[in-house]
């Protein structure tokens, strides 16, 4: 189980291999290899569905095979016959509530379907819940349950779904925004461009599937599971149960993978919970692949419109982008894709509009970049059309378009060095020899080749959080906050942080992580896990330098005594006069003449108010796609891309060129790959496993760049980190189809692009 | 997954006897097998596993120059077998273009040739599928179906056998050796799997509790290595069945092409050899607009069977560039991207020998 998981591997007794990154005195900024990387890559590593307590019972929830109805019979006496089998859970018999699930918990909770009834509103909807000794007798016990049904018929598209005007989108934006005039822009403009554009439903399927193993004891709960979002997690589960928040321990250590599926509350996960309180014994319950597709959210598929006006001086005189978002039949969560059009570009007159679409699905929720990557998908393409119609080149044009302000509000970017990210990424990737026609390049073997861009923006939110820093009496320091590492590196980056302001060596400080339990970590999520918990711990580190240098300065026998106005300075698990460092003390030495064992500092982040009110806050970046495809077979490749970005401090420029380039590839699967095909007659998704729904291997991923652009930003916080986990997607779909015109003449408005859009046309 | 017996017998003739009872099936690799179970689209009784009979592992060299590959056979073995993939390039070719390395490790020449269907409706059992369980229906044939077939299909079924190496094995003539409790017998592979017809829960020509032991290629075959490719169009780069593949092979005596084979995969029920199209090309110079012909002869009885019309083009497409590429010659090494239009040309120089 997971006390021996990580936090206790993690401490500086076993990472005495580590190499020192230390420059001018700090770790951070340094390019530190994962601190967990060794206990992923042996195994050591424990995620959730490792643990076995003892006593240990199988779930596997039965799901429905329609889309709308009613669950008619389940053979419950046939499956309970089934040796090994336990209980079956329907709900008939399952355990009441304190919360009722079609009542939304906010601010982040959707209703769920946790048994209520047997109505059935979308595919792989939990219908029962087989508890037996075995994970084969549950699995054979869910299938002799032989579901029937009274089915409806399924609303599964533009043509029987319900549409309605979004009032709020993705997870409480505004679904309508207009500025100016944009009728009048649209009169005023010497030309108009416009499309329709699609996305398609796409599922989160990280490595690791949901899984969860609760223990009760009494009205207490142990609870493993991946999450990105413990404390908030741990208090809606709590809600749940009728007990108080603090009863319910959620141990999280290591994740296999968000993307934004892990910070919402879901049906599985709590039937996972409730199966251990109803028969009192330790439950393990993991998705299957195909159980991911409905349940757990997903993107939701969008169809977008786009209109632009521009004038002969190629500026934008109208901005109108509209978007149709697919969402349950029964909770809300349209994709904010139009809002993208929010945050790019200038324009006197802009539009945004978003309708939902109810259609007998599960509810959508967010994926990594939610609504920036759909709509910066279809954004950059409409801004290719638009430099094409007015004869530019689409950078030149996009330059041209360059918002100095937000745009519609007028106000200032706390930083934006979007130019600067223009002209590095054009730099490398030698954009300045781009012919402006379409489908004149060609490569050495006679591919076609083109090259397409895209500006990639996403916004820099800072959640509250808070941290504990602990200096001990041997000058080693532990730090703590219940943060998440979903493989972006959380154990190392926010480590760093904690030692940089505690003035310590990395591998002199312990860091805990990954449990509800300790210090509120915040949301791991919308890129701000950094910045938040990161400005936690930071604070956290600076509150015990602050009570030691107290200490220091008012110890007549320390060299430090009276250099309160002068200030100290903290480095190396020493404090140091700032006008002479060679009058100094170490912490150990300090705590040991105060008479301490140690010294307990706290912190605390959140974006300050009148900064969040004065200033717009985003990340940017832009990316540049080389693609080649074959000029008669029409099989498109990725050949190169760059991108250029600009998210203020770079904490480890390491782990976040990964995660630049992770969203660069998950560009790539947009543009090119990625699709969850709903039979449209039953909306059974009919690839709902990992050799059909595809995503790129490492043969379609070429050689990729990604260039740090400095920028320095204040305003977002003390510490001036934005974020950088999402950005990556953003730019790069669009930068792909632009690419992909570029090499043919053809555009292809529908994602993914199939070798059919290109072979029809030629 | 239903409880089921397990069997693993030590001879052959323990493993007829046993798969000759009803509800019995033949465990190889596990790769195909496993999985249909999991999802519950097969449900047999008793799993026969073959894999550790004696004698169905090895490559076996023919006096007359022919092989006979057995059953057992690793995929990866087979096409990371020097001489073999000398002499048979565009097998290997297709092998290696095929899954993903951990699969190709784990297949077995049997059960790569007796795969099933990959048409998503005949995995999922709560659709209706004509193979899958007799006269139900075919939810195919209204439903997702860009992937499916556009020769040989009835309105029975529509699905397409996804396998690559059984492509350039048609087009070479293979022979599969079969065993029962009643014998032995040979079947030319181009036989071995069914058009559905009226009956398309019948998949092969193997009666019950046939096994496969082995898999000829005749001495004649290894004429063509100097030419002979496999090309696969993909959606995305590796690890991805054809869209629609050809392997073509050729023979070329003073200028003039003396005789040529072609087949094409992912557009019947079956590996589909082109025969008049092969026979389009004998005795003429190689030339574009031949080999474009060819293309056009081996699609001319296509049509689609649902939102697949393009795949009719790109099979013509595919069958001229093959040619194209088999006429150029077999490269030296295998190429970094087995089959892969970005192979590129020939490149004696940067070709790597593993994917
Ligand atoms: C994710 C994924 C991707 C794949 N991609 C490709 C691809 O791109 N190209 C491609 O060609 N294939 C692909 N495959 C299919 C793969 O090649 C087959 O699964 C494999 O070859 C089957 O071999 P096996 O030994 O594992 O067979 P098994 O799974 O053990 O058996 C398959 C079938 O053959 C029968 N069988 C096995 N051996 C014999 C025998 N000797 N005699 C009679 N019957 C027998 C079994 O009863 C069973 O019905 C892919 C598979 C997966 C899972
Ligand atoms: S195409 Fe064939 S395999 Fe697919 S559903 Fe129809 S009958 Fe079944």
């Amino acid at each position: 189980m997971s006390e021996q998981m990580s936090p206790e591997r993690m401490s500086p007794e076993t990472q005495t291999t580590f190499p020192r990154h230390v420059r001018h005195g700090s770790n951070s900024g340094q390019p530190v290899s994962r601190r967990d990387g060794r206990l992923k890559v042996t195994g050591a590593a424990t995620y959730a569905a490792d643990n076995h307590p003892e006593g240990l019972l199988h779930a596997v929830i039965a799901t429905s095979t329609i889309a709308r109805g009613r669950v008619r019979s389940l053979d419950v006496e046939a499956a309970k016959a089934h040796p090994g089998v336990v209980e079956v859970i329907t709900p008939a018999n399952r355990m009441p509530l304190h919360h009722d699930p079609n009542e939304k918990m906010p601010p982040f909770g959707f209703r769920v379907e946790v048994l209520q009834d047997d109505t059935v509103r979308y595919v792989n909807q939990p219908i029962a819940v087989v508890v037996a000794e075995t994970l084969e007798a549950a699995t054979e016990g869910v299938r002799l349950l032989a579901p029937r049904y009274e089915e409806e018929d399924a609303r599964t598209g533009l043509d029987n779904g319900l549409r309605h005007e979004a009032q709020s989108v993705g997870v409480g934006a505004p679904g309508t925004v207009s500025f100016g005039d944009l009728d009048a822009g649209l009169k005023g403009a010497a030309r108009v461009t416009e499309g329709d554009y699609s996305t398609p439903p796409q599922y989160h399927n990280a490595m690791e599937p949901h899984a969860v193993v609760a223990e009760w004891d009494g009205d207490t709960v142990t609870i493993d599971m991946p999450n990105q979002a413990l404390r908030m997690s741990a208090a809606s589960y709590a809600a749940y149960f009728g007990i108080p928040a603090e009863n319910v321990l959620i141990r999280s250590p290591f994740l296999g993978g968000g993307f934004g599926s892990k910070a919402i509350l879901n049906g599985p996960q709590i039937l996972g919970i409730l199966a251990a309180r109803q028969l009192g014994r330790p439950v393990k319950l993991v998705l299957t692949r195909a159980q991911m597709y409905g349940p757990v959210g997903h993107r939701g598929r969008t169809w977008q419109k786009l209109r632009l006006g521009t004038g002969d001086d190629g500026k934008l005189t109208a901005l109108h982008h509209h978007s149709i978002g697919a969402t349950s039949s029964f909770d809300d969560f349209v994709e904010p894709a139009a809002n993208a059009s929010l945050m790019l570009y200038e324009s006197p007159a802009i539009r945004v509009e978003h309708e939902g679409l109810r259609l007998d699905i599960g509810t959508p929720g967010p994926m990594r970049a939610p609504g920036e990557a759909s709509g910066s998908a279809s954004l950059e393409i409409a801004m290719d059309e638009a430099a094409e119609a007015c004869g530019m080149d689409p950078l030149a044009f996009r330059l041209a378009n360059y918002a100095e302000t937000q745009p519609g509000t007028g106000k200032p970017f706390s930083s934006k060095a979007l130019r600067e990210c223009y002209e590095q990424g054009a730099a490398a990737f030698g954009w300045a020899g781009r012919p402006l026609e379409a489908g004149t390049m060609r490569d050495e073997n006679g591919f076609l080749v083109g090259w397409g861009m895209g500006t990639a923006v996403f916004p820099c939110p800072q959640f509250p959080a808070e941290a504990r820093a602990t200096l001990r009496a041997d000058g080693t320091a532990l730090v703590e906050t219940g943060g998440a590492d979903m493989g972006q590196g959380a154990w190392t980056a926010l480590a760093q942080l904690a030692a940089e302001s505690l003035g310590l060596d990395l591998d002199k400080v312990e860091f805990h992580s990954g449990r509800s339990d300790l210090p509120d970590g915040g949301v791991a999520g919308g890129s701000g896990h950094t910045a938040s918990a990161g400005q936690a711990l930071s604070n956290a580190g600076g509150d015990v330098i602050a009570r030691l240098t107290e200490l220091a300065t008012g110890d007549p026998d320390s060299p430090l005594f009276g250099a309160g106005n002068i200030g100290v300075v903290a480095a190396e698990g020493r404090l140091h006069r700032r006008d002479d460092e060679t009058r100094s003390q170490s912490y150990a030495d300090i705590l040991a003449r105060a008479g301490q064992k140690e010294l307990v500092g706290t912190g605390k982040s959140g974006r300050d108010p009148a900064s969040a009110e004065a200033f717009a806050m985003h990340s940017h970046g832009a990316v540049f796609a080389e693609v080649k495809i074959d000029p008669n077979l029409m099989q498109v490749r990725v050949s190169r891309l760059v991108g250029a970005f600009a998210a203020g401090r770079i904490i480890n420029p390491k782990l976040v060129r990964s995660q630049y380039y992770g969203g660069m590839i998950w560009g790539i699967s947009f543009a090119l790959q990625e699709e969850a095909v709903a039979d449209r007659r039953t909306g059974r998704i009919m690839n709902a496993d990992l050799a059909e729904y595809h995503v790129p291997v490492n043969a379609d991923v070429p050689r990729m760049e990604a260039i740090l652009v400095p920028e320095e930003d204040p305003r977002v916080s003390p510490l001036g980190i934005k974020g950088v986990g999402e950005i990556g997607v953003t730019g790069t779909v669009g930068a792909i189809a632009n690419a992909v015109w570029h090499a043919t003449g053809i555009r292809v408005r529908n994602y993914p692009i199939r070798i059919e859009d290109l072979l029809r046309r030629r | 997954m239903k409880p089921f017996d397990y069997i693993r017998p030590a001879t052959l003739a323990e493993a007829v006897t046993e798969a000759a009872r009803p509800g019995s099936a033949y465990l190889a690799g596990g790769t195909n097998m496993l999985d249909l179970m999991k999802v519950g689209a097969a449900a047999p009784e008793r799993l026969v596993d073959i894999t550790r009979l004696p004698g169905l592992d090895a490559v076996e060299w023919l006096p007359d120059g022919g092989v006979r590959i057995g059953a057992l056979v690793r995929n990866s073995d087979l096409a990371y077998d020097a001489r073999f993939a000398a002499s048979f390039p565009m097998v290997a070719e297709a092998l290696l273009s095929g899954a993903s390395a951990q699969l190709r490790n784990a297949a077995t020449v049997g059960g790569n040739l007796m795969q099933r269907t990959r048409c998503a409706y005949f995995q999922d059992p709560a659709s209706a599928c004509n193979r899958r369980e007799s006269g139900s229906g075919c939810d195919a044939r209204d439903g997702e179906n860009r992937m499916h077939a556009v020769l040989g299909f009835t309105e029975h079924c529509i699905a397409v056998h996804a396998s690559d190496f059984c492509v350039p094995l048609v087009a070479l003539g293979a022979e599969v050796e079969v065993e029962s409790s009643d014998g032995k017998r040979t079947i030319p592979i181009d036989e071995l799997h069914l058009l559905p017809g009226d009956t398309p829960q019948m998949e092969t020509a193997l009666r019950r509790g046939e096994l496969i032991t082995g898999v000829k290629l005749p001495a004649g075959a290894a004429a063509f290595s100097g030419h002979a490719r496999y090309l696969k169009l993909r959606e995305r780069t590796s690890y991805a069945f054809a869209v629609v593949s050809a392997a073509a092979a050729l023979q070329i005596e003073d200028g003039r092409i003396a005789e040529a084979r072609i087949a094409l995969g992912g557009v019947a029920a079956k590996p589909w050899r082109a025969a008049e199209a092969e026979a389009s090309l004998v005795g003429i110079e190689p030339s574009q607009p031949a080999f474009a012909r060819a293309g056009e002869i081996a699609l001319a009885s296509a049509h689609p069977s649902g939102a697949n019309a393009f795949k009719i083009e790109l099979a013509r497409r595919i069958v001229t560039r093959v040619l194209t590429r088999a006429l150029e010659g077999t490269p030296e090494r295998m190429p970094a991207l087995p089959g892969s239009p970005f192979a590129a040309r020939p490149d004696k120089t940067s070709g790597v020998a593993h994917v």
